[in-house]
């Protein structure tokens, strides 16, 4: 019996020995990533780390600083990097949001193992590598010693087949995934088949990401040449992706025709078999905000989509749209194609990269009461603000149909001209 | 230092049966840059108005499927302060169940938990061997045992005491 993505990449981390689920194995990581909230006042810093060049630093979740505390917690992690001479350090106006800033930065490679201090660290499964969230103390123990535990897990497989639809995107895939499947807590998920080699690289990355709204343990990827020739261009670390082996064992197989596919929106509160196509809404109900961004949803490809469907239109009276770019990067080539003058020119905010509105941090925080759609990444009670605010999610190219009508609105009409 | 956290514990039972029970609700985003007194105050209390008044130290938490979803705060830590002395739950989010042992707060996964359970009933976890046990209805069931590998995590006080015992603090 062969082995799943994950379970390779453990094994070739753990001395190479097989690894079946129920696995305990030790591992060596081979990236680390640190954000800001790590580096508050007061919080524990060690005495020696294992190894500078495995670590990187990235700040993004309260950047520009909305507070005092968040800019004194900034300072300490620009002594860190100086201290221990940590030369991968993403400061403001060099980075953007962690996940991202990984994956374009090609710090996380097929094959390998990435950890960080965020719960959407899956993101980089987009890339074919075993990356997870890990609470603040064992980021600690991994930047120390360099290992952690991983408790192989059984993996859930995901085949795509056919090309999507204009009007479909990750985030609908991803929609549409968690109605069938629900939450996988304690499973991994690998996706594969036909359909993977049509998916463009951000799409894959928003599906890795939002593994964690289905409590996936890894969301991996195959390594294609698209990622590998994407990878090839911005890195030359060696790499050695995993694919999984044709007999390798799985709890499920989900079957999805993405030809099928339509608009999806996950309803307030929770992911898992909570979503359902955007039409079933019916336009009744009204929004407060819309916010494009996140580190699953402010990519390139979401500023085209939101720019083209708002083009020569307007936001709603009534309705904010704020559009936040993942990274400095998405942002400096929005401003070069155009799609942030059309943006600004439909009446929506357009901000720096960071986390901000999708953990109700700043730059968006909702008020009582207040509606939102999101193309980000979680909508738990709370998340964007006032717990009473009711959160809906959907893709950008959704959000931006339902700034214009200060609804929910299937994007569909807006983008039958789209190749 | 080791033997100092026990994995077999006995108190009164707080049903949390909902699935997706999420950190952020142990943990709301307002407070996660404030101190641990703070944060302490907040537990549960827009979820649960009025249990931070009646959670005690020894009480066990009873959850649902997929306990614990949601984002790397750690959670465990606020329940752990507050005195309950062990979690088992239909299912646990992984980044979660890595908090607990991260944290040294025993925790197992158990089918039918919430079927077994009433609040206020008194229960013994052994997480070691993943049995729960009803002391006031005379019934119990058997879960997933904590692996031995994490029990050591767990009995050292977490990663941190064992981070100061090899001298990296």
């Amino acid at each position: 019996m062969g082995m799943t993505m994950a379970e390779k990449i453990l094994s070739r981390h753990s001395g190479g020995g097989r690894v079946r689920p129920g696995d305990i194995v030790v591992c060596e990581v081979d990236k680390i990533v640190q954000i800001d909230l790590t580096f508050g006042p007061g919080a524990p810093m060690p005495k020696r780390l294992v190894d500078p060049r495995k670590i990187v630093v990235v700040l993004d979740h309260a950047v520009p600083a909305p507070t005092i505390g968040a800019a004194a917690g900034q300072s300490i992690a620009r002594k860190f990097i100086k201290d221990f001479g940590v030369e991968k350090f993403f400061d403001l106006g060099r980075g953007g949001i962690c996940h991202q800033v990984v994956l374009e930065n090609g710090i996380a490679l097929p094959g390998q193992i990435l950890t960080c201090t965020d719960s959407h660290t899956c993101a980089s499964g987009a890339f074919n590598c075993v990356a997870r969230g890990m609470g603040p103390q064992e980021m600690l123990q991994i930047m120390c010693t360099g290992k952690t535990w991983y408790q192989a897990a059984p993996t859930v497989r995901v085949i795509f087949r056919g090309l999507k639809p204009a009007n479909v995107f990750g985030k609908d895939i991803f929609l549409h995934l968690a109605a069938v499947a629900g939450s996988v807590e304690g499973h991994n998920l690998e996706f594969g088949g036909p359909g993977v080699s049509g998916l463009p690289l951000d799409d894959r990355a928003t599906l890795s990401t939002m593994g964690a709204e289905l409590s996936a343990e890894f969301a991996t990827f195959p390594a294609d040449d698209k990622a590998i020739t994407y990878l090839k261009s911005v890195t030359d670390e060696a790499f050695e992706p995993a694919d999984s082996d044709p007999d390798a064992e799985y709890a499920a197989t989900y079957d999805i025709d993405l030809s099928k596919l339509r608009p999806y929106v996950a309803r307030p509160d929770f992911i898992p078999h909570n979503t359902i196509p955007v039409a079933e809404l019916n336009d009744h109900v009204a929004i407060d905000q819309a916010f494009v961004g996140s580190c699953a949803n402010g990519k390139l490809e979401d500023f085209c989509v939101a720019a083209q469907v708002v083009k020569g239109r307007k936001v709603a009276p009534g309705v904010r749209m704020i559009v936040t770019p993942s990274s400095q990067r998405v942002l400096t080539e929005a401003v070069r194609r155009g799609y942030v003058e059309t943006l600004l020119e439909a009446g929506a905010i357009v901000t720096n990269s960071t986390c901000g509105a999708c953990y109700g941090g700043h730059l968006g925080v909702l008020g009582p009461n207040e509606v939102c759609i999101t193309s980000s990444t979680r909508n738990f009670k709370g998340r964007m603000g006032h717990p009473s605010a009711r959160i809906y999610m959907a893709s950008s190219a959704t959000v931006a149909a339902s700034a214009l009508a200060g609804r929910i609105s299937d994007p569909t009409p807006y983008l039958g001209d789209r190749v | 230092m080791s033997d100092s956290e026990p994995l077999v514990v006995e108190g009164r039972a707080w049903m949390f049966a909902e699935d997706n029970i999420n950190t952020d609700l142990m943990m709301p985003q307002t407070v996660f840059a404030k101190p641990l007194e703070e944060q302490l105050r907040h537990v549960f209390a827009t979820y649960r108005p009025g249990w931070l008044d009646q959670v005690k130290p020894g009480d066990v938490i009873v959850g649902g499927r997929n306990f614990g979803t949601g984002s790397s705060r750690p959670g465990s830590l606020l329940l752990k302060r507050l005195g309950v002395s062990a979690l088992v739950a239909e299912t646990i989010n992984g980044l979660f169940y890595r908090n607990c042992i991260n944290y040294a707060l025993p925790a197992i996964e158990c089918t039918g938990v919430r079927d077994l359970v009433l609040e206020g009933d008194i229960v013994r976890i052994d997480a070691t061997r993943g049995v729960i046990e009803n002391l006031t209805r005379g019934k119990g069931l058997t879960g997933k045992p904590m692996p031995e590998f994490l029990q050591a995590i767990v009995r050292a006080g977490g990663i941190m005491e064992r981070l100061r015992a090899e001298g990296y603090f």
